[in-house]
C-alpha cells in the first residue's frame, strides 16, 4: 500500500495533465467557457438569496448580515465537496476503457476529479473576496493564515471518502444514485444556509459529529465572523481524523484494485 | 540468455456472475442480506490454465489461437493490466502495451493534448513526450490536424495516433494485441518497418494475431493457446502449421454438421418440382453464360421425381477418405451413389461448382461431355475426379444432379455441399492455374524475410 502511495507520487504529472485536460475539456465547446466556474456558484447564491430573503423572511437571526455573504462561504467549499464525490463515485465507470486497456494506478482518477474540482472552488474564490470586500468582512491576517489548512482538511477528507466511493462503485452501480440523495441530506445537515448557533441543544451534539460540519465552521468564522480563530481544536481533530479516512479509504481503495479491470 | 519476459505456471480465473447478481443492486443486498454472498462469484471461468512460456531478450514472440483462446489474457497479464489468480509473472523493462490504440483519448480536446496525456500515462515524462512529439504527428500523418479535436478525427486517424504514441515510448517490450490492422495499406508497412526496427534493436516484442503470415514471418518462437491450455510452442512453422491444421479439422466437422443439416432439411420435404424455376432452368449446370440467370437465383435445395436418386454425396481425399477440407491443387474426387427405382436409359449426371459469391466456377455433365447414357439400374457409384483443384481460398459450394436429357430432373441437389479450399498464398479471384514466375539476369528477387 505504502509503495502504491509512492507510485502515486511518480504519477504526479499524470495526474496534473489530467486535471488540466479536466479543466479545458469541462467548458470546451460552450460559449462562456470558464466562466462557468463563476457563474454556477453565484446562481445558486442568487437562488438561496431569494428564498431566504423574499419567500422566507425573518427566519434568521440579526447576527447573520449580509446574509448572502454567510452562506457564499459554506456554499462554494460545499460545492467542491459534493460534486467531488458525485463524480469521483463514477469515474472508475467511465473511464472503464482506460482500466482496461492502459496500464497506470487507477486511483489517479479519484484524485484528477477531486483535485479538478478543487480548482473550481479556487476560481470561485476571487468572487468571495470580492463579496468580502464589499461587505468589508473582519478579515484578519491571522485567521486568513488558517484557510489553507482548512482547504488541506477538506480535501484530504474528500480525497478519502472519494477513493471509497469509487472503488465501491465499480461493485455497486446504484451507489451513485442513492449518493446524490444522500448528498441533499448531508447538505441539510451541515451549517451553511444556517448557522451552527441556531442548532437546539440536541441538534448541535449531533451536527457536531457530522465532519463537515467543522469545515463549514471552521470557513465561516474565518471569513465571516467576527472575532479570533476559535473552532481550530476541532478542525485539527478532523484534520487527524481525516487522514484517517484517507488511509482507510486507500487501503480500500487498493484492496479492490485488482477486481477493476474485470468489473468496469 | 536473459529472459525479459518470464510466464510461470499462470492460472486466470474469471469470475462469471449470474443473472441473479447482474440485476442485483445494493439495497436488494442489503434487504436481503446477502452482500456478502453476492460479492462471491456463482461460477469461475478459466482463461489460462497453467500456462508458462518465457521470451529471450530481443525475441519476437507470437501468441496464436482461436478466439476466446486466453491470448488478450496472456497479454494483458504481461502488461500488469490484470494480475494472474496464480502464478507469476516477471518482466524486464519498460512495457508498453499496444491493447486499444487511443484508449484514453479525449474526444474534445485536440490532438496535440491527447498525445501529451496519452504519452504520459503510458510512462513518459512531459519533457520525453516533448522530444518526440514531431516525431509521433511526422509518424501518424497528422500534421495538419494535430491541433482539431480528436472527436473530428477519422477512425483511421484515431488509430493511427494512438500507434504512433504507443511506439515511441520507446519501451524495451512491446505487446502488440492485434492493432496491426489500422490505416491503408501504407500505415500498415510503416508499421511492419517499425517492428523490423525495433527486432534490430534488440527490443523484446509480444504479438498476439490472427495473421498467421505475419507470424511466421516475423516471429521467433511462437505458443499456440488453446482454450486457456499451451498446446504447443517452439519454432513458428511447425507451431502454426499445427495451428491452422487443427482448425481445417475443426471446420471439417463444422462443414460435414452444416451439410447433414441442409440434407435433413430439404430431405423432410417430398419429391418436387422447383419452387419457381422452369424445367429446363433446372436442367444441367450451365457451362456457359447463357442462361446463368435462373441458375443464380436458385437458393439452396432438392427436387425431382426421384425416379432415379442420389442417395449420398461424398467428397473424397487424395487417399479416399471423405473430407470437406483441400488444398489448392490438390486432387479431388465427388463420389455420387445413385440409386435408380425403375430402369432408365434416359439420364444425365451433372456437378457444378460455386464459390461463396454464388458464381458458377465450373459445372458440367455427361451430356456436355457426349457421353451417350445407355441403361441405369439398381445401385450405382459414380465419381467425378478432378486431377488438380486449383480454386483459390475460400468456400465453395456444390450442386450435384441426375436429370433426364430434356433436363426434367430426376434428382437435383442444389448448393446442399459445402467444402472449404485452403491456401498458404492470400491470392485472389477464383482460378489458381498452375504457374511459376521466371525473371531475366537483371531481374532479382528473393524469397520471404526470414
Amino acid at each position: 500500500m505504502l509503495a502504491n502511495l509512492r507510485q502515486l507520487v511518480r504519477y504526479r504529472g499524470l495526474v496534473q495533465s489530467l486535471v488540466a485536460r479536466e479543466l479545458k475539456a469541462r467548458y470546451r465547446g460552450s460559449v462562456l467557457g470558464f466562466f462557468w466556474s463563476f457563474i454556477n456558484p453565484l446562481l445558486l447564491l442568487l437562488i438561496y438569496s431569494f428564498v431566504f430573503s423574499v419567500v422566507l423572511p425573518g427566519t434568521r437571526p440579526q447576527e447573520l448580515e449580509p446574509y448572502a455573504l454567510f452562506m457564499f462561504c459554506g456554499i462554494l467549499p460545499w460545492t467542491w465537496f459534493s460534486s467531488s464525490l458525485l463524480e469521483s463515485a463514477n469515474v472508475l465507470i467511465a473511464s472503464g476503457n482506460l482500466i482496461k486497456k492502459v496500464l497506470f494506478p487507477a486511483e489517479v482518477l479519484p484524485v484528477v476529479t477531486v483535485l479538478a474540482n478543487m480548482v473550481h472552488f479556487f476560481l470561485g474564490l476571487p468572487i468571495l473576496g470580492a463579496f468580502l470586500v464589499y461587505y468589508g468582512a473582519p478579515l484578519t491576517p491571522g485567521e486568513l493564515a488558517w484557510f489553507p489548512v482548512v482547504v488541506l482538511v477538506q480535501l484530504v477528507f474528500t480525497l478519502g471518502l472519494a477513493l471509497v466511493l469509487s472503488a465501491l462503485t465499480v461493485h455497486f452501480r446504484d451507489l451513485k444514485d442513492i449518493l446524490s440523495n444522500m448528498l441533499t441530506f448531508w447538505f441539510f445537515a451541515t451549517p451553511i444556509i444556517y448557522p451552527m448557533t441556531m442548532a437546539p441543544g440536541v441538534g448541535r451534539q449531533l451536527l457536531n459529529l457530522n465532519p463537515m460540519t467543522h469545515v463549514m465552521v471552521s470557513y465561516q468564522e474565518i471569513l465571516f465572523y467576527r472575532g479570533p480563530f476559535g473552532h481550530w481544536k476541532w478542525l485539527l481533530a478532523l484534520g487527524a481524523a481525516a487522514v484517517a479516512v484517507f488511509l482507510a479509504g486507500y487501503f480500500l481503495f487498493d484492496r479492490l484494485r485488482d477486481s477493476f479491470a474485470e468489473e468496469v | 540468455m536473459a529472459h525479459a519476459i518470464e510466464v510461470s505456471h499462470v492460472t486466470k480465473v474469471y469470475r462469471r456472475y449470474g443473472r441473479r447478481r447482474q440485476f442485483a443492486t445494493l439495497k436488494s443486498a442489503i434487504v436481503s442480506g446477502t452482500v456478502v454472498r453476492d460479492l462471491r462469484p456463482d461460477e469461475t471461468f478459466p482463461a489460462l490454465q497453467d500456462v508458462s512460456f518465457s521470451v529471450t531478450r530481443g525475441q519476437t514472440y507470437g501468441i496464436v489461437g482461436r478466439n476466446g483462446s486466453g491470448k488478450s489474457t496472456a497479454l494483458k497479464i504481461v502488461a500488469g493490466i490484470t494480475k494472474p489468480t496464480t502464478g507469476s509473472v516477471r518482466v524486464e523493462g519498460r512495457v508498453s502495451a499496444l491493447i486499444e490504440l487511443g484508449a484514453g483519448f479525449h474526444p474534445e480536446i485536440s490532438g496535440r493534448e491527447n498525445v501529451f496525456i496519452n504519452g504520459i500515462m503510458l510512462g513518459l515524462s512531459k519533457r520525453e513526450v516533448a522530444r518526440r512529439f514531431d516525431e509521433i504527428v511526422a509518424f501518424a500523418e497528422l500534421d495538419d490536424f494535430i491541433d482539431a479535436p480528436v472527436k473530428t478525427y477519422s477512425s483511421g486517424m484515431y488509430m493511427r495516433l494512438g500507434f504512433a504514441v504507443a511506439i515511441h515510448v520507446d519501451p524495451d517490450v512491446l505487446l502488440v494485441d492485434e492493432v496491426l490492422a489500422v490505416g491503408d495499406e501504407a500505415f500498415t508497412h510503416k508499421c511492419l518497418d517499425k517492428f523490423r526496427e525495433f527486432r534490430r534493436r534488440g527490443k523484446t516484442v509480444l504479438l498476439v494475431t490472427h495473421q498467421l503470415g505475419l507470424v511466421e514471418r516475423f516471429c521467433d518462437e511462437v505458443l499456440w493457446l488453446d482454450q486457456g491450455h499451451n498446446r504447443a510452442e517452439g519454432d513458428p512453422r511447425r507451431v502454426v502449421g499445427a495451428y491452422v491444421s487443427a482448425v481445417e479439422q475443426r471446420e471439417a466437422v463444422h462443414l460435414a454438421a452444416e451439410n447433414a443439416r441442409a440434407r435433413e432439411a430439404v430431405d423432410a420435404s417430398p419429391a418436387t418440382q422447383p419452387p419457381d424455376a422452369a424445367p429446363e432452368a433446372a436442367a444441367a449446370p450451365p457451362p456457359t453464360d447463357d442462361e446463368p440467370r435462373d441458375m443464380f437465383q436458385a437458393t439452396e435445395g432438392r427436387w425431382g421425381s426421384r425416379q432415379v436418386e442420389i442417395v449420398d454425396v461424398a467428397l473424397l481425399d487424395e487417399a479416399g477418405q471423405p473430407g470437406h477440407i483441400f488444398h489448392t491443387g490438390a486432387p479431388m474426387t465427388i463420389r455420387l451413389r445413385v440409386q435408380a427405382h425403375a430402369p432408365v436409359d434416359d439420364f444425365v449426371f451433372g456437378v457444378g461448382l460455386f464459390n461463396a459469391d454464388g458464381v458458377c466456377c465450373f459445372g458440367t455433365n455427361t451430356d456436355l461431355e457426349e457421353l451417350v447414357p445407355e441403361r441405369l439400374e439398381g445401385a450405382g457409384e459414380v465419381r467425378f475426379h478432378v486431377e488438380r483443384l486449383d480454386l483459390t481460398d475460400g468456400t465453395y459450394k456444390l450442386d450435384v444432379a441426375v436429370h433426364k436429357r430434356d433436363g426434367v430432373p430426376y434428382d437435383y441437389h442444389r448448393l446442399l455441399y459445402t467444402f472449404r479450399v485452403t491456401s498458404r498464398t492470400r491470392d485472389v479471384g477464383i482460378y489458381r492455374p498452375p504457374h511459376r514466375w521466371h525473371f531475366s539476369g537483371n531481374v532479382r528477387l528473393r524469397g520471404p524475410d526470414a
